[in-house]
């Protein structure tokens, strides 16, 4: 079984964000990139079901980034993938997430597969469509905001989050995943994992090597961000002066009830 | 000229910080006040091979050069400075000693589960009436019928009483040399000894969850095979190992000292005082300047002496230089960071306090101060 988890590369998450009034864009310089936190949920749910699997079953990254991020691919590498496919070409500059879907979808059929395994979004843009574009872009079925996934046999099996529960869906392969922070704890990578991972492959493909025949990147983006504001800050809490314990009780109650909590 | 950490270096640095801060940060304040060994940091460390970093994989280790083993080091201590001893004590004093003067069969035995970290193992020098005068030691192991009986005391053996120790490799008296001075030899002891016990832990004023006992040898007897190295030359052999355990102690120094001048530098820009944050005020400006230059200054010469024993070069004064300064250097920060903090740095809630407590240490162990000044004077030729 061929399992794609495709990963983005992010500016640190612990760091301040900033935006580039002039590009409309987040600034990365002088900020150090790591692997979108959400993926790593991904790359750790298709490891687990690889380990579960065992067999010839492998799990390919694909990303589309700056040569430079070899680095940082390396990580997935050394927390137990087995290969690496990087879309690196100037021309993907300014991509917007049609332009990302786009070619991510080529380079992941170029390469093949029968589960793609994604985070549900990225900790910089947060636009969350990606998963969903990209199963329709390869035209396999799309489970996304999944707590808990499964391979039985060419069935993929899972839960997928709802506002008050969870429902309880299944497609055949192939097919596309994308995965929630409640599905697992990712692992660290292991020091013999680091060490290995220099032996494994990052193949670096450029669009056109990919197959992709599109124009994306900034000329062929097809969103324009217009502007951006900071959010306004969160106004100050109710607080409520209770006459008694039982009164007090029967106002968060009330709340909870308000905010359908119970 | 090359300042640049290698891509295994970072990687290795990185995950020993994602470690540190998400594992064994949060456990940091408890374990202290408990004095509690942190069996599943342990388990942790050595199912991401951290117990086994530089050893050579066919002995269970990752290959690791000793760049890699100062920043993991750096790195845990920064967090925790008693996983961080545990850590360095594991490997530069318990386990090296096997990989560098162990025969094929004592490595397979012993530097393998050590290395997966599945064993911890003392190194004792030190004993009660020999400290700095390591070459007092007063411990006899004399060799009956194939077997080696020992008798004496050993003092502050760091891993040496855990559930998860296998022994301790002690330097014994093992007859006279030729010139009639006492003949110092190594001996690994097994746990299961018979006539070798364990103290309870000491109580301590700082690496509180680290675990330290003093170990007692009556008449205990152990096969002739486990005299590990050469007969005779057990002092030079440990002063040997104690040349690499100086960029460990230069490691500890400069995690704890990083760590604590992380806490101050926060504590300063949220504590307010007089309308503003005290980090506004020049005096704290000041201190903090002088503590991050200072940091700077100990992490190279701490990764100069690792680069010169990965390049098979003399390191014993750049280590010796290394260690002084960073432990030298862990003092005043961590004083300063409690004097930022005022009275709260005072309590223990927050971590400048252990950290006050953890760094004293750094300044005795594995040679005091004043046992390196005199080390890098005979480097110097006087």
């Amino acid at each position: 079984m061929k399992i794609v988890v495709t990963v983005k590369l992010v500016p640190d998450t612990n760091a301040d964000k900033r935006i580039d009034p002039e590009t409309k864009r987040l600034v990365r310089t002088g900020v150090e990139t790591v692997l979108n936190p959400f993926d790593e949920y991904a790359l750790e749910a298709a490891l687990q079901l690889k380990e579960k699997a065992g067999g010839d079953t492998t799990v390919t990254v694909v990303t589309m980034a700056p040569e430079n991020g070899k680095e940082v691919v390396r990580k997935a590498l050394a927390m137990g993938a087995d290969d690496a496919v990087m879309l690196s070409d100037p021309q993907a500059e300014g991509s917007d997430v049609w332009g990302t879907a786009h070619a991510l979808a080529k380079a992941i059929a170029q390469n093949g597969f029968d589960l793609v395994v994604c985070g549900t979004q990225s900790t910089d843009a947060i636009t969350g469509e990606l998963p969903g574009m990209l199963a329709e872009l390869l035209g396999v079925p799309g489970l996304t905001y999944l707590r808990k996934l499964e391979i039985d046999g060419t069935t993929v099996r899972a839960e997928r989050e709802t506002d008050n529960g969870y429902a309880r869906i299944s497609a055949p392969l192939p097919a596309l995943a994308s995965v929630t922070k409640s599905i697992n704890e990712p692992r660290y990578p292991s020091l013999r994992g680091i060490m290995g991972a220099k032996k494994k492959t990052i193949a670096v493909r450029t669009l056109a090597e990919a197959g992709v025949g599109q124009e994306i990147g900034n000329a062929g983006a097809r969103t324009e961000v217009t502007g951006f504001e900071t959010p306004p800050a969160r106004g100050k809490g109710e607080v409520y002066q209770a006459a008694d314990a039982v009164a007090g009780a029967q106002k968060i109650l009330e709340f909870l009830r308000e905010k359908k909590f119970v | 000229m090359n300042f640049d950490l290698t891509a295994d270096q970072r990687a290795i640095q990185t995950l020993c910080r994602d470690f540190a801060e998400n594992e064994v940060k949060p456990r940091a304040e408890e374990m202290d006040a408990q004095a509690e060994f942190p069996y599943d940091l342990v388990k942790k460390m050595a199912d991401l091979g951290l117990m086994g970093l530089p050893f050579p994989e066919e002995y269970g280790g990752a290959g690791a050069d000793t760049i890699s083993y100062a920043l993991a080091v750096m790195e845990i201590s920064r967090a925790d400075a008693s996983t961080g001893i545990t850590l360095a004590a594991h490997v530069s004093l318990g386990s090296t000693p096997f990989a560098m003067f162990g025969t094929e069969e004592q490595k397979q035995k012993y530097l393998v589960p050590l290395a997966r970290g599945e064993m911890l193992w003392g190194f004792g020098l030190t004993e009660p009436q020999a400290g700095s005068d390591a070459g007092g030691t007063r411990t006899r192991a004399e060799l009956r019928d194939g077997s080696w009986i020992i008798n004496g005391t050993k003092a502050f053996i760091t891993n040496s009483g855990t559930d998860l120790s296998g022994g301790t490799t002690i330097t014994a008296i093992t007859g006279t040399d030729e010139k009639g001075r006492p003949e110092i030899s190594n001996i690994a002891v097994p746990q299961d000894t018979p006539g070798f016990t364990r103290s309870k832990k000491y109580r301590k004023m700082g690496w509180k969850a680290s675990d330290t006992r003093e170990l007692a040898f009556e008449d205990a007897r152990v096969p002739e095979d486990m005299l590990l190295g050469a007969r005779g030359r057990g002092l030079k052999q440990f002063l040997k190992i104690l040349d690499g355990g100086r960029i460990s102690v230069a490691a500890l120094s400069v995690g704890l000292a990083m760590g604590a001048y992380e806490e101050a530098l926060a504590y300063a820009k949220e504590r307010r005082q007089f309308g503003q944050p005290i980090s506004k005020f020049q005096a704290i400006q000041f201190k903090l300047a002088d503590m991050l230059m200072e940091i700077e200054h100990a992490k190279l010469m701490m990764l100069r002496a690792a680069w010169e024993k990965d390049n098979g070069r003399e390191f014993e004064m750049s280590a010796s230089l290394a260690k002084l300064y960073s432990a030298e250097v862990s003092r005043r920060v961590v004083n300063e960071a409690v004097q930022i903090h005022g009275g709260y740095g005072f309590m223990d809630e927050y971590p400048v306090s252990r950290m006050y407590r953890d760094q004293k240490i750094n300044e005795i162990g594995e040679g005091t101060n004043e046992v390196q000044r005199l080390v890098i004077a005979r480097l110097m030729g006087l």
